[in-house]
């Protein structure tokens, strides 16, 4: 298993009031677990999902999740 | 269309014909080409041969979605090199439903300030009287009920005392003073010709018919369509939802969040700013609080806001991104109410959010108080307010603040606070803060959109492969928006949705006559860049004005512990120096 800490953003919050939190959810996923995958642990249906950063680098969702992550997931956004 | 022209030593209006080199622009195409033609480059500018341009843009007063945006043009007291500022207000519209392509003030006045006032077929100067001196609240509540229906452009006390951080202020859809073109100074550029408030009534008039109805439906529709269907502008979009202070957790999760003054990329307070608590504010607080307000009517995208005291009642209009992250993450302070209140403190003052955040955190860096301290902040407004030695030397911006101070680390470019993207995490933007002849700024050349944001493609915000040549495109591209008014975040749709970017073009040409395809966009843009870049060669600037803050050389941004690394033979490609 690796640990992982998983933080929601803009209209994801709703999809898990845990990992919709300011502090984000600590989760404990099994080995070999895709950004793809933890949105399926998250509850989160397709299609609202843009993107994910992986401590601060944007990662592709067929990334492979490793101890000790933080995983910041985002819907469409903008502004300036 | 019409120019008005304000000759302050006379104290008289003249209203020309638009020569025809002219008629064929709009916007920051006319306010930079003016400038060009009729500013002596070395000129002080805030002396009796600098001038006030302001113009809206192409299609600003027709019926095409998001596009009041109004142009001011001049000088820039705080970087000395040309300078556009626009802003999205109803303003926009009433000048353009006027008839009137560019107001342009020259010489100026010993004789106090005054109100010009322009209506249908009259135009004319009064003394600005008993609201000079005042907030801006003040002033424009008592400019409501002297002329209602009207719309109100005016510089604050911070232009009055000729600081550099003085915008000129436009009124919002209720009146408020919270549209700005803010950056660069040129509310004091207007306070030194003796122009102290325009009141701008649109009654008899009607909005303006584009000279080719069929290419302008046509058009319309392809850029509405795309704007209603984008993810990012579409009603219930993360813009309507959150505002432009949800990039507040991206620029966060991405590194590249410039926190207490550009030390690192990430701030531990940034949920408690962010978008998503604001609008759980606004829902909380109930009353007057609002996401999802638009600054002019047509716009669908509605991306700015209302944010309410504990009691329900109105605080402050609006708080955007940039305000946020300056007054915030930039000054180490995660308070929202606090932020709120300095914003609602630069919109009765006058000044630019971005330069007067940036400003304190150098102030904070100078040890003048800590980082984080909300209360100190707030009192350094009452400096400024009050014409101390400190506001005055606070009051000409973050440049002038650190050299006053001695301090190193002072994030400006041509001596322009830097906004909300860390140069050395989001390599493109830094490109086009470093080489814009504005100065930083981000509005310039928004290679965030791809860099951060996935949207008109991706790249690496890390990496510096290919980023002068995207920046380049970018500014070029903006350059051209700049001069439709249309309102910049069209620019994430049409982006991603071609079609959208057609009927951009087309209801442009429809508006102007002119024969622009999708190719001539980023080429006219360009074009246009070449005018200010030439008016900045003229007034001193060289390459070496195109340089980074050099503590970003040597310092590692954490959380990426990266450096400015881009080389600078890159960002003299893009100007051809
Ligand atoms: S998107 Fe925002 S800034 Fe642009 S026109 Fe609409 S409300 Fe104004």
């Amino acid at each position: 298993m690796v640990q992982v800490r998983v933080y929601l953003y803009a209209t994801l919050r709703a999809f898990n009031a845990a990992a919709g939190g300011d502090t984000g959810a600590e989760m404990e996923v099994p080995d070999g677990t895709s950004i793809a995958d933890l949105y399926g642990l998250l509850g989160i249906p397709e299609g609202h999902v843009k993107q994910a950063f992986v401590n601060g680098r944007r990662q592709d969702p067929d990334y492979v999740l490793r101890d000790g992550d933080r995983v910041g997931v985002f819907p469409p956004i903008g502004g300036g | 269309m019409k120019f008005l022209r304000v000759k302050m030593d006379e104290l008289k209006v003249y209203t020309e014909e638009v020569p025809e080199k002219y008629q064929k622009l709009a916007g920051r195409a006319l306010t930079s080409r003016l400038i060009c033609d009729e500013v002596p480059a070395t000129c002080h500018p805030l002396g009796p041969k600098a001038k006030l341009f302001i113009a809206p843009g192409a299609v600003t007063g027709t019926s095409a979605p998001s596009s009041a945006r109004v142009s001011v043009g001049g000088k820039s007291p705080l970087t000395w090199g040309i300078k556009e500022a626009n802003a999205g207000t109803p303003v926009a519209q009433y000048l353009a439903r006027l008839g009137i392509k560019a107001l342009i003030i020259e010489g100026e006045t010993k004789d106090g300030y005054w109100t010009l006032k322009v209506s249908k077929d009259a135009a004319k100067l009064e003394p600005a009287g008993d609201l000079v001196g005042k907030g801006l609240y003040e002033a424009y509540h008592a400019l409501k009920e002297r002329y209602p229906g009207a719309g109100f452009i005016a510089c604050g006390p911070a232009a009055e005392r000729k600081l550099s951080m003085s915008g000129v202020c436009f009124s919002d859809t209720d009146g408020r003073p919270s549209r700005y073109s803010g950056r660069g100074g040129l509310g004091a550029v207007m306070a030194a010709k003796g122009i102290k408030f325009i009141v701008v009534d649109p009654a008899w008039t009607s909005p303006v018919v584009a000279e080719n109805r069929e290419l302008f439906k046509t058009g319309q529709a392809k850029l509405a369509d795309a704007i209603l269907t984008h993810p990012l502008s579409k009603p219930g979009g993360t813009l309507n939802t959150y505002g432009t202070a949800a990039l507040i957790n991206a620029l966060n999760e991405a590194g590249g969040l410039p926190t207490r003054n550009f030390r690192t990329g990430r701030f531990e307070g940034a949920a408690k700013i962010s978008g998503e608590r604001m609008a759980e504010v606004v829902k909380e607080r109930g009353g007057a609080g609002m996401m999802g307000q638009g600054c002019h009517p047509g716009c669908t995208i509605k991306c700015s806001n209302v944010y309410p005291k504990p009691d329900g009642t109105e605080l402050v209009s609006c708080i955007e991104y940039e305000s946020d992250w300056a007054l915030g993450a930039n000054c180490g302070i995660d308070d929202l109410d606090a932020i709120a209140e300095m914003v609602w403190h630069c919109n009765d003052l006058g000044i630019d959010t971005i330069e007067a955040g940036v400003t304190i955190g150098v102030a904070m860096e100078a040890g003048l108080l800590q980082f984080g301290d909300a209360a100190g902040a707030l009192a350094l407004f009452e400096e400024i307010r009050k014409g101390s030695a400190l506001g005055h030397i606070l009051g000409q911006g973050a440049a002038f603040t650190g050299r006053a101070f001695g301090v190193v680390r002072v994030p400006t470019v041509k001596g322009q606070g830097m906004p909300a993207y860390e140069p050395r995490a989001v390599k493109g933007i830094g490109i086009t803060y470093i080489t814009s002849p504005m100065g930083a700024d981000h509005t310039a050349g928004y290679t965030t959109a791809p860099e951060i944001l996935s949207v008109g493609g991706k790249a690496d915000p890390l990496s510096n492969e290919g980023k002068a040549d995207l920046s380049k495109a970018f500014q070029d591209t903006t350059a051209f928006i700049d001069m439709t008014g249309y309102c910049l975040f069209i620019a994430f749709p049409i982006l991603d949705i071609a079609s959208g970017f057609e009927g951009m073009v087309e209801t442009v040409n429809a508006v102007l006559g002119t024969n622009f395809t999708g190719a001539d966009v980023a080429k006219f843009g360009g074009e246009i860049m070449s005018w200010e870049r030439g008016f900045n060669r003229a007034a001193g600037m060289t390459s070496a004005h195109d340089r980074p803050p050099e503590f970003m050389r040597y310092e590692p941004l954490p959380p990426h512990n990266t450096v400015w690394d881009v080389p600078d033979e890159e960002l003299d490609k893009i100007a051809g120096n």
